[in-house]
């Protein structure tokens, strides 16, 4: 009947529908009719707002613009994109080296746009790898990813890579405590809570050129640390981490990691560890971790292994970790705009803790503590709790802020999204959303100044949501009016893999500072070729590097010879082109990599090994223009023995093999 | 009594006329404010007002009547150009390493066409401003310069943007000149 009054309603019978409208809602009619105008963006306009989601299991970020979603970009980050030559092409190759070597694969999970003053500032956007852990920072002038650290001492890199106000560190926590890298990890299961520690780093990030380092790293006990968030404001200086698992358990966690009443809420001053680690206090650990960055200049990556970091073991300095219980199981633990409230979302608990920060100091001060977890002070509960949400909804995760004195709590059990005042500790609004959402996002929501207009709620099952696609559906992405008293859902979108936390902000912020082209004169790479009559090819014993350009629409040389087998082909193709929009395609038959796509001004380089002598076609992949198939060429293979001489031309047509020209 | 105008043949005749999608929109969005104020839901706006900046630049631009053909559309004319009858060799020889990078892939110094025409001649053809601005400015000029799209049909190619600078425009039309024997 529901599905009938939809059709109805576009086919123009309002009648009905004007009355249908007016009756409860449930699900299929949850959307207003003002929706549709809400998140219409018509044809050549822009949308408001950039929406920086994580892929989930796809390793990668997505760029969706609101509050249209529609998606402009899959940024390629810790998996291998063949559509982009990402891992594949030469230059990208290391940013994917790992100490383990190259990893094809990761799991992004969090999304941290960069910060000035508590605002996100527009330079770049960070990720976290949850696998093998890694964090990466993407630069917003070229959507690209540009730098990736890796973590040592960590496992299950999920509380991570949160950031504080103005972008000095990030956090990566471990979720999964292990022993340390440089210990014998070959010790029985059982001996976990002697032998497994969880470690929480801290990376500097430059605050002009964005690089990172791993600064010092904390040592704490082997517990699940799940979330994370840093102070500011008033708070600015702290970091808080939600941790499960204080039962130590190392099996069936569902059920033994769900004993306690209350886990934690840890707080760190990280100003303080600051200073211990100037004042010489960190030992140093012989580890292994890769350094990754890719260079705009050379447009190529290079992948430097490091040996040391700088430990603090939390023990040793009885003020810099405080543990605020907090019920139970708690994974998202989030600051409000003014830094004074923290929010625990205990996923097993019926009600919301809200912990106020000044009070915390002054249960600090007067030493209001409930014994000690590990040689970590625990502050009662009650000497740090603002006070309680209670009955808020079932299975709360995450919650954001609108800037306006209120918060938005993720209910997964109970498919719900909950607005809630600060303040009053008062339910306002409740909304359905399809279904099981994790986590929100406000535009700018995690900011000192959230702009309050739009939520996105990102759903873990869509079920009958959308069109369906077998048994693998798609995850999703609902979107609401929040300018209002009440939530509006206005739209739901389809997303890459499966979004965990995503970052929303203004696009005025980032559109004006996007990079068009690579200036050509300014490309540092070692084989660019800059201009045709450069172009060539030289032999370097068994490696063959071809110096090649291309433009619309031809690729110079087009025509080589001699190529033998046993050959190492390095084809290093610099795109002439220095207009907006023109990239250019390159692949080779029987390539047993991938394509590259090569953007203005830019050189990449394709690796092909010739599997047997013959007439080897290479194209352009990439419709550039109306000449676009006429852009190919020819590779003529050789057997090794074979005497044919190197050559290579373009706009000749050779005379035939009978009478060989030289070159 | 809001239904019955909505679904009225005279509502409909409304919609027909506006043909642009953005009178369609304001139209719907007063329908759904009109159909929905029984519920007392709130004022509708329509969700971005941002403009890409491709179509502000046409609508700068709209006036036939303005182009001069001779001159072509950008920043350059024969007062501000103010060329010396003599060659600035210098200027030249910088342009030539230019051309050699970010033009010599389409276009050769005789008058063979490849790509795009051969330079052979091309000062003689075209005015100097003319020159600097297709070369600074080919997209527009391309859209309605009678001689720009009279090549575009012989060479099926629209001469890119290769991002100039003024000061490497100029030294390209230099080296045009010079190639045009011009001492």
């Amino acid at each position: 009947m529901n599905n009938k009054l939809v059709l109805l309603a576009v086919s123009g019978a309002f009648a009905v529908t004007a009355l249908q409208s007016c009756k409860p809602q449930n699900t299929s009619s949850v959307v207003s009719g003002n929706a549709s105008v809400k998140a219409y963006v018509a044809p050549g306009k822009y949308d408001e707002v950039y929406n920086f989601l994580s892929g989930g299991f796809s390793g990668q970020m997505s760029v969706y613009g609101l509050p249209s979603g529609r998606l402009f970009r899959v940024i390629p980050v810790f998996s291998v994109d063949p559509e982009k030559g990402w891992g594949y092409s030469e230059e990208t190759k290391p940013m994917l080296n790992t100490s383990h070597g190259f990893v094809p694969w990761d799991d992004l999970h969090h999304v941290q746009l960069s910060k000035t003053n508590g605002d996100a500032d527009g330079r770049w956007v960070f990720g976290n790898a949850n696998n093998t852990p890694r964090i990466a920072r993407i630069n917003l002038k070229t959507f690209k990813a540009e730098e990736i650290i890796e973590l040592p001492n960590s496992a299950g890199n999920h509380s991570s890579p949160y950031l504080t106000e103005n972008t000095e560190y990030l956090v990566a926590g471990t979720r999964f405590s292990v022993p340390p890298d440089n210990a014998n990890g070959d010790v029985p299961i059982n001996t976990y809570k002697q032998n497994f520690k969880g470690y929480l780093s801290f990376v500097s990030v430059g605050k002009e050129d964005g690089k990172m380092d791993i600064a010092f790293q904390l040592e704490c006990p082997g517990v699940d640390f799940d979330l994370s968030r840093a102070g500011k404001g008033v708070s600015h200086g702290w970091f808080f981490f939600s941790c499960y698992n204080t039962e130590q358990a190392n099996t069936l966690l569902e059920v033994n990691a769900s004993q306690r009443d209350k886990d934690f809420i840890m707080a760190v001053n990280w100003k303080k560890a600051e200073e211990y680690i100037k004042a010489g206090k960190g030992r140093k650990e012989k580890v292994k971790y890769v350094h990754n960055v890719y260079s705009e200049a050379t447009h190529s990556a290079s992948s430097e292994m490091k040996t040391e970091v700088t430990i603090l073991n939390v023990k040793d300095f009885p003020d810099l970790c405080y543990m605020m219980p907090c019920p139970k199981s708690p994974h998202g633990c989030d600051v409000d705009p003014t830094g004074e409230y923290i929010v625990g979302s205990g996923k097993l608990a019926a009600l919301l803790p809200v912990f106020s920060f000044s009070k915390m100091l002054k249960a600090i001060e007067s030493k209001a503590f409930d014994g000690a977890y590990d040689g970590i002070p625990v502050i009662k509960y009650e000497a740090a709790l603002y006070g309680e949400v209670k009955k808020p909804g079932l299975g709360p995760l995450h919650t954001e802020f609108d800037g306006k004195g209120n918060a938005y709590t993720s209910m997964f059990v109970s498919s719900e999204v909950v607005k809630w005042n600060i303040k009053e500790l008062k339910v306002i609004d409740r909304v359905p959303v399809f279904y099981s959402v994790g986590h929100l996002c406000v535009v700018e929501g995690d900011s000192k100044n959230p702009t309050g207009k739009y939520l996105i709620a990102y759903n873990k099952i869509t079920k009958d949501r959308y069109l369906p696609t077998g048994p693998e559906l798609c995850q999703s992405a609902q979107l609401f009016d929040i300018s209002g008293e009440k939530m509006e859902m206005i739209l739901d979108f389809p997303t890459i893999g499966e979004p965990h936390y995503a970052q929303a902000v203004l696009a005025e912020k980032i559109q004006k500072n996007s990079q068009k082209i690579y200036k050509i004169d300014e490309n540092k790479h070692q084989y660019v070729t800059k201009g045709e009559k450069e172009s060539k090819v030289v032999r370097e014993g068994n490696k063959v590097h071809v110096y090649m350009t291309c433009v619309r629409s031809h690729f110079s040389p087009d025509n080589i010879e001699g190529i033998k087998m046993g050959d190492e082909v390095y084809f290093h193709v610099t795109n002439l082109e220095q207009d907006w929009d023109v990239p250019h395609g390159f692949a080779v038959k029987g390539a047993v990599n991938a394509e590259l796509l090569i953007m203005p001004g830019e050189t990449q380089t394709l690796k092909w090994t010739p599997e047997k002598p013959g007439m080897w076609p290479f194209y352009c992949t990439d419709f550039c223009s109306a000449l676009h198939q006429e852009m190919q060429g020819y590779v003529r293979v050789s057997p090794a023995s074979s005497n044919t001489p190197l050559v290579w031309s373009l706009g000749t047509n050779l005379p035939k093999a009978e009478e060989p020209a030289s070159k | 009594m809001i239904t019955v105008i909505i679904s009225s043949p005279f509502s409909m005749l409304i919609l027909s006329k506006n043909k642009t999608m953005k009178n369609l929109i304001i139209i719907t969005a007063v329908f759904a404010a009109a159909f929905f104020s029984s519920c007392g839901s709130s004022e509708t706006k329509p969700a971005s007002n941002q403009t890409a900046p491709a179509e502000q630049a046409k609508a700068e631009t709209k006036d036939p009547n303005s182009y001069d053909p001779k001159r072509g559309e950008g920043k350059f004319t024969s007062e501000s150009l103010a060329l010396e009858d003599e060659l600035d060799k210098n200027m030249a020889a910088e342009g030539e390493k230019i051309a050699g990078v970010k033009c010599g892939s389409c276009h050769k110094y005789t008058d063979e066409k490849l790509v795009g025409p051969g330079w052979k001649g091309v000062t003689t053809r075209h005015q100097p401003e003319w020159i600097m601005n297709f070369i600074t400015n080919p997209d527009p000029m391309i859209d309605k310069d009678p001689a720009a799209q009279a090549m575009l049909e012989i060479c099926l190619v629209r001469m890119p943007n290769q991002n100039l600078s003024d000061a490497e425009a100029r030294q390209i039309l230099e080296f045009m000149r010079k190639n045009d024997g011009i001492k």
